[in-house]
């Protein structure tokens, strides 16, 4: 390695530790003022870490305020909303990938229309349709709009992962005996696993954060998800903001956990080594 | 093993047509190579006969059995394709053995089949690796294991070679070759390269635009082209061609070229008097001689020694034509020379791009 490229490998390490520190430090800052104490908050002026460290606003979000529910029905909204949605975007993304059918052209310009509404433009149509179907103010409701939106993109992301993987290797599996359903499930579904992995974790994520359908549909504790819920900190006269990031914390540990979960079958290169190249 | 029956079978795609009625009896056992430049339509035929594309019209029948309406798993056939298509999420041997084990064989059974396969090709300290742990020419061992683990009645080969450098090329010519030949298994074999389909077949059908051009033993085509296409394509160096009218006067016949020069033939021909005609001939059936009665002054372009000959580029009237020869001293070719073209080997095609029929029995 010559002097040139050892400079080049070394401009390249520090923009990307420039670009780690500013994704990061918001989450860190999350962190710091989560675990600092009320009357620190506002005294100390501007320090990295605080100098009293404690876990009373986590005290407090778990044993004396209605974030555990909130938690609870985000997992419930999330997770059923990126199961529906995987299982739904892979069928369709198949069907886009590999068969030629009419109104295909069709099908693929409706669901990329879908995708250039702002979404504050369609909120009261559809709390006009959920509301006499008793879908509002419940986890179903949110589910259901959730699973909408998602479908495009998710629909476009494993036609992706679908085209990435040869026809040839179906053909092959046909040729050895395969039915059309065999190929898919025996060769083609355990090469998509990081495609599904993948967007598994984007629907998860984007239902986890949702916050305009979340805010307009429900009303009341009971059904409230988490990003509704930290705005239960806000109050007329303050924020609470210790509670509200201890709060933001808690709500990160899922999705972190998530992706831990999924990051082996994110890797990518499965498929290296099935055809030439 | 079986025989293949392929009857005036057309394909569309859409309305673009790509197989224009093809007819075609491949015998059990038999080693047919279909080739073809690209789009002529030879892929699509193997691809029918795998079932993985429906037959627009027409009729394809393995062992007597009419296929067309089959899914390719029920046919009993094998392919090989250019891409290898290996499973990349399982190792050698499951690759080898995934046909028996959909098809539900017993367990010996398998273990047999596939080390007798490994056996074969030399696969067997490969068995536990995955395909992205093998070099190009193991992946295509394997694939041809995967296919003849499974002992169908037919072998389909899709290029098989043509992801693979020269030298292994040739090599696994040779195999595949050798295979045949201890499976005696009827086997297609598609290719845009010449070489390996004289080396290997049988038989050739050379195709172009979705149209059988001729089919025939390698030698055949080679000596015998029935069109344009054929000895165009069929021989490297390609054969060389000039335009030329025909010319006949009493029991000897000629071909008249536009400068004037009469090139004597072995034999009149079913051909009008001035009929326009293309004379075909091989680069090494050339003679370079002195000066002679229908020989040509030719300019040299370019000189390429290829170790075993010398393939001349030269100028004729202008036109491009080669020859090969195994003359060193051709190396050293002035800036012209001459160029004598022996009559037993010229090749006569009528203004259609047909070769035109002898009068004298047993020539043409």
């Amino acid at each position: 390695m010559n002097r040139y490229s050892t400079f080049g490998t070394a401009l390249h390490r520090l923009a990307i530790l420039c670009y780690v520190v500013f994704a990061l430090f918001p989450l860190f800052w999350l962190l710091k003022v989560s675990v600092t104490p009320n009357d620190l908050l506002y005294s100390e002026g501007v320090r990295m870490w605080p100098s009293r460290m404690s876990f009373e606003h986590f005290r407090f979000v778990l044993a004396h305020s209605a974030f555990p529910v909130f938690f609870r029905n985000s997992m419930i909204v999330a997770g059923a909303t990126a199961v529906i949605v995987t299982l739904l975007a892979s069928l369709s993304g198949y069907a886009l990938s590999r068969f030629t059918f009419r109104g295909k052209y069709w099908l693929v310009a409706l669901m990329l229309l879908t995708q250039m509404f702002p979404l504050v433009m369609l909120v009261a149509p559809i709390f006009k349709m959920l509301s006499p179907l008793g879908l509002t103010n419940s986890l179903t409701g949110l589910v259901i709009v959730y699973t909408a939106f998602n479908i495009p993109f998710a629909t476009f992301l494993m036609q992706s992962f679908f085209d990435g993987i040869p026809k040839e290797l179906e053909e092959a599996a046909k040729i050895d005996g395969a039915t059309q359903f065999m190929a898919f499930r025996q060769i083609v579904l355990p090469l998509t696993l990081p495609g599904i992995a993948a967007t598994l974790g984007f629907v998860f994520t984007a239902a986890w954060s949702e916050l305009l359908f979340a805010l307009m549909l429900i009303s009341g504790n009971s059904a409230a998800t988490f990003p509704v819920g930290l705005l239960t900190f806000v109050s007329k006269f303050s924020v609470d903001f210790g509670q509200m990031m201890a709060a933001g914390v808690l709500a990160l540990i899922p999705a972190c956990l998530f992706f831990l979960f999924i990051q082996r079958y994110l890797v990518q290169g499965l498929t290296a080594g099935a055809v030439k190249g | 093993m079986a025989s293949i029956d392929i009857r005036n079978v057309r394909k569309n795609f859409g309305i673009v047509s790509v197989l224009h009625g093809v007819d075609l009896a491949i015998k059990n056992g038999e080693f047919v190579v279909l080739v073809g430049p690209s789009g002529c339509g030879k892929s699509t035929l193997l691809r029918m006969i795998a079932g993985l594309e429906e037959v627009t019209e027409g009729e394809i029948r393995i062992d007597g059995i009419r296929v067309n309406e089959r899914a390719p798993k029920d046919r009993d056939i094998a392919m090989v394709f250019q891409s290898y298509a290996l499973y990349p999420h399982m190792n050698v041997a499951e690759n080898m053995s995934y046909g028996l084990r959909i098809r539900k064989a017993a367990r010996e059974k398998i273990t047999a089949a596939v080390s007798n396969a490994a056996r074969k090709l030399e696969l067997q300290p490969l068995l536990a690796r995955r395909p992205k742990a093998l070099s190009g020419g193991q992946r295509q061992r394997v694939a041809m294991g995967r296919a003849i683990v499974r002992q169908p009645k037919a072998f389909l080969f899709d290029e098989p070679l043509s992801n693979l450098d020269a030298r292994l090329r040739e090599q696994m010519r040779a195999e595949i070759k050798k295979l045949h030949r201890d499976l005696g298994a009827t086997s297609i074999y598609v290719t845009h390269d010449q070489i390996e389909a004289m080396t290997l077949a049988d038989r050739i059908v050379a195709m172009h635009g979705g149209v059988v051009q001729q089919v025939g033993s390698p030698l055949e085509l080679y000596d015998r082209p029935a069109n344009l296409f054929v000895a165009s394509f069929i021989g490297s160096p390609a054969m060389n061609f000039l335009s030329a009218r025909y010319e006949v006067s009493g029991e000897t016949a000629g071909a008249r070229l536009p400068d004037g020069t009469l090139i004597a033939l072995s034999s009149a021909y079913q051909l009008e008097e001035g009929a326009a005609v293309t004379l075909g001939l091989r680069p090494e059936h050339v003679e370079m001689s002195p000066a002679s009665e229908g020989s040509l002054r030719a300019t040299v372009d370019l000189i390429e020694p290829t170790g075993f000959g010398i393939i001349l580029h030269l100028g004729l009237h202008g036109l491009p034509f080669n020859v090969f020869t195994l003359d060193r001293a051709a190396l050293t070719a002035g800036p012209t020379v001459t160029v004598a073209f022996p009559p037993q080997h010229l090749h006569l095609f009528d203004e259609t791009g047909k070769r035109a029929a002898s009068l004298q029995k047993g020539k043409g």
